[in-house]
């Protein structure tokens, strides 16, 4: 299964695109850049690679659900949903107008997004639900949370993922976005996650790790969840917090960023051409 | 004038019969409904006081999450967002509390057809003390877009109820009861319809839930000291009657709201809201659990000690009456 040469070329490219859009999204009002970068190439392997999704089979009662939980990375979501179909690349110039619905975070309005989030900690019981009715259906629909590893933080996430196990709900996958980082600090500084596969293990989660930005290792991983032990499963993806632009990788003061329209130029050259460039902008801290 | 007074059931508190006469009870209708209805799922952070029959009736559409309300809650958003109706169960403090987030969140902001039944909520918990005190809970709710919420005054009512508000396309809270008939006869279940009990003019009483059997406790003795009282059982506090209400308003001296909820954001709040929307002014007696927890003890107990038997609600109009300012 693993991707040829030439899709993982054609997969790179599309990232290299996604990540673009989220780059342009950083400015007049801005967004959570560093944890969309992050998870650029998840959503684009995913979407690609894993779900039985297209913009077609949207009213397939079996098409597989993805659920963005850590909300605040939905340019990525936004780039490859418009990259792939879902609706055109030109709507991403709506981004924040109150004449369209591409806020901050996610919400139904956008096609593809099948539910609105925002608040952490929720979306893995949502989808428990969604795949609870799967199951009762016979339906081989495979419900795919994204979870932030800050994320992981809320305890709701582990009482979902007490009761998943305790229903077996093998058709349900969580993907961890292991960026080490949350709002504004790394996550083992604040409350340390590790050893996190032996947590969703205990819990009992089938446990599988991957890099998060490598196309063959992701698949590698996806495909090695097994069917059958009734445990539902998870994928702690390694990322790297804005990955793709060295100027702002892995700094915990570029989460949410809003920068000059010729920073974001400086950017996108960065993002293509490899050239390292200098922001000035000021960190902006949400939280 | 005198009020007319429908017939009145002896009022026993050690009545053990909550059924209806043709033996149902909230158990068995919802199982008939759910089995009527394969879209209808029954689940409960485990609390099944209501519902022990329904696993081996329902099978897998029967769904105990373990003392999850978050998940539980989420869960229910996830059903319902694929077409069906989970019907859940908690503790009300619990349930509307502990995932209060989670119903505004994932079942407010969806506008999903998620029930939540509430148990032992208001005066109902008894002797469990200030954790298990759902008395904020109207409040809570109806900040909530699109929420139904239905306070059934017994058992007969929320049966009575039950299938329109499993078949209503939006978020519905229920404040679950498990009383016998307060009255003899329930007319119709319409969302947003008021129950008026008796007819009166010298002062109203708006009441919902456990409080509506003191509230007519209250009517017949201020009737029998001469008293025309118009004693109305909300039933839905979202929406509410407005037209029973500004009819209340007007055609009285004095309006009285009975409640077991604290006195911030239940059916005071909602009457004084809307009648000075209205541009309707009335003299307002609110009694209610006032601003603190009440004092846990056995329901009668509980019920005097918050001053809100029959008897104490009686005092406390007579009392206002008595200082009402001239017309």
């Amino acid at each position: 299964m693993r991707p040829d040469p030439a899709t993982r070329d054609e997969l790179e490219r599309l990232a290299l695109r996604v990540r673009a859009h989220a780059v342009r999204m950083a400015t007049n009002g801005g967004c959570f850049l560093g944890a969309s970068l992050s998870c650029a190439d998840l959503l684009v392997y995913l979407y690609t690679r894993f779900l039985r999704v297209t913009p077609q089979s949207l009213n397939d009662p079996d098409h597989d659900i993805l659920l963005l939980s850590k909300g605040h990375d939905v340019p990525a979501l936004y780039g490859t949903l418009a990259e792939l179909g879902f609706f055109a690349p030109s709507r991403l110039a709506n981004h924040l107008s109150t004449n369209d619905a591409l806020y901050w975070h996610p919400n139904r309005s956008i096609p593809g997004v099948e539910f609105h989030s925002g608040s952490l900690g929720h979306l893995l019981a949502v989808g428990a639900g969604i795949a609870y009715d799967a199951r009762l259906r016979s339906s081989p629909r495979r419900v795919v949370v994204i979870l932030g590893d800050g994320e992981l933080n809320e305890g709701s996430v582990w009482e979902t993922a007490l009761v998943a196990s305790a229903q077996r709900l093998e058709n349900l996958i969580a993907v961890v976005d292991r960026n080490d980082f949350q709002a504004n600090v790394r996550t083992e500084d604040l409350v340390p996650l590790e050893p996190l596969v032996h947590k969703w293990s205990g819990f009992g989660w089938d446990v599988e790790t991957a890099d998060g930005h490598d196309f063959a290792d992701l698949d590698e991983a996806f495909h090695a969840l097994t069917i059958g032990t009734g445990s539902p499963r998870v994928v702690i993806a390694q990322t790297v917090r804005g990955k793709g632009l060295p100027s702002i990788e892995g700094r915990a003061d570029r989460w949410f960023c809003n920068f000059s329209a010729p920073e974001i130029e400086d950017l996108l050259a960065e993002l293509h051409g490899g050239v390292t460039t200098t922001i000035h902008a000021e960190p902006l801290m949400v939280r | 004038m005198t009020a007319t007074i429908e017939p009145m059931p002896r009022l026993s508190s050690d009545s053990v019969s909550h059924t209806a006469a043709s033996g149902a009870t909230y158990e068995t209708v919802l199982a008939d409904l759910a089995l009527a209805d394969e879209r209808i799922l029954v689940l409960t952070a485990e609390n099944r006081a209501a519902i022990r029959g329904l696993p081996p009736r329902l099978g897998a559409r029967f769904l105990d999450t373990g003392i999850t309300e978050q998940t539980m809650v989420g869960m229910g958003a996830g059903l319902a967002l694929q077409g069906r109706i989970p019907v859940l169960h908690g503790l009300s403090a619990f349930l509307t509390m502990r995932a209060f987030e989670f119903i505004r969140t994932d079942v407010g902001i969806a506008r999903l057809p998620v029930k939540l039944v509430g148990g032992v909520a208001g005066i109902l918990s008894e002797a469990n003390g200030p954790t298990h005190q759902a008395i904020e809970d109207v409040a809570l709710m109806r900040t909530i877009p699109h929420m139904q919420i239905f306070c059934p005054a017994d058992t007969r009512e929320l049966l009575g109820a039950l299938p329109a508000l499993i078949a209503h396309p939006d978020p519905v809270y229920i404040r679950y009861i498990d009383r016998p008939p307060v009255v003899p006869y329930a007319p119709a279940f319409a969302i947003g319809r008021a129950h008026v009990l008796t007819r009166g003019h010298d002062l109203a009483i708006l009441s919902y839930g456990a409080l509506v059997r003191e509230s007519l406790e209250a009517a017949v003795l201020l009737e029998s000291a001469g008293l025309s009282v118009l004693l109305v059982d909300m039933r839905t506090l979202a929406p509410i009657d407005e037209s029973v209400m500004a009819m209340a308003a007007q055609s009285t001296r004095l309006l009285v709201t009975v409640e077991d909820h604290v006195a911030t954001g239940g059916l005071s709040t909602i009457v004084a809201e809307r009648l000075v929307n209205s541009g309707i002014s009335v003299q307002l007696l609110p009694i209610n659990l006032g601003h603190g927890w009440f004092t846990p003890g056995l329901l009668p107990d509980a019920l005097r000690a918050s001053r809100l038997s029959g008897e104490q609600i009686a005092t406390r109009v007579l009392e206002r009456l008595a200082h009402l300012p001239l017309d």
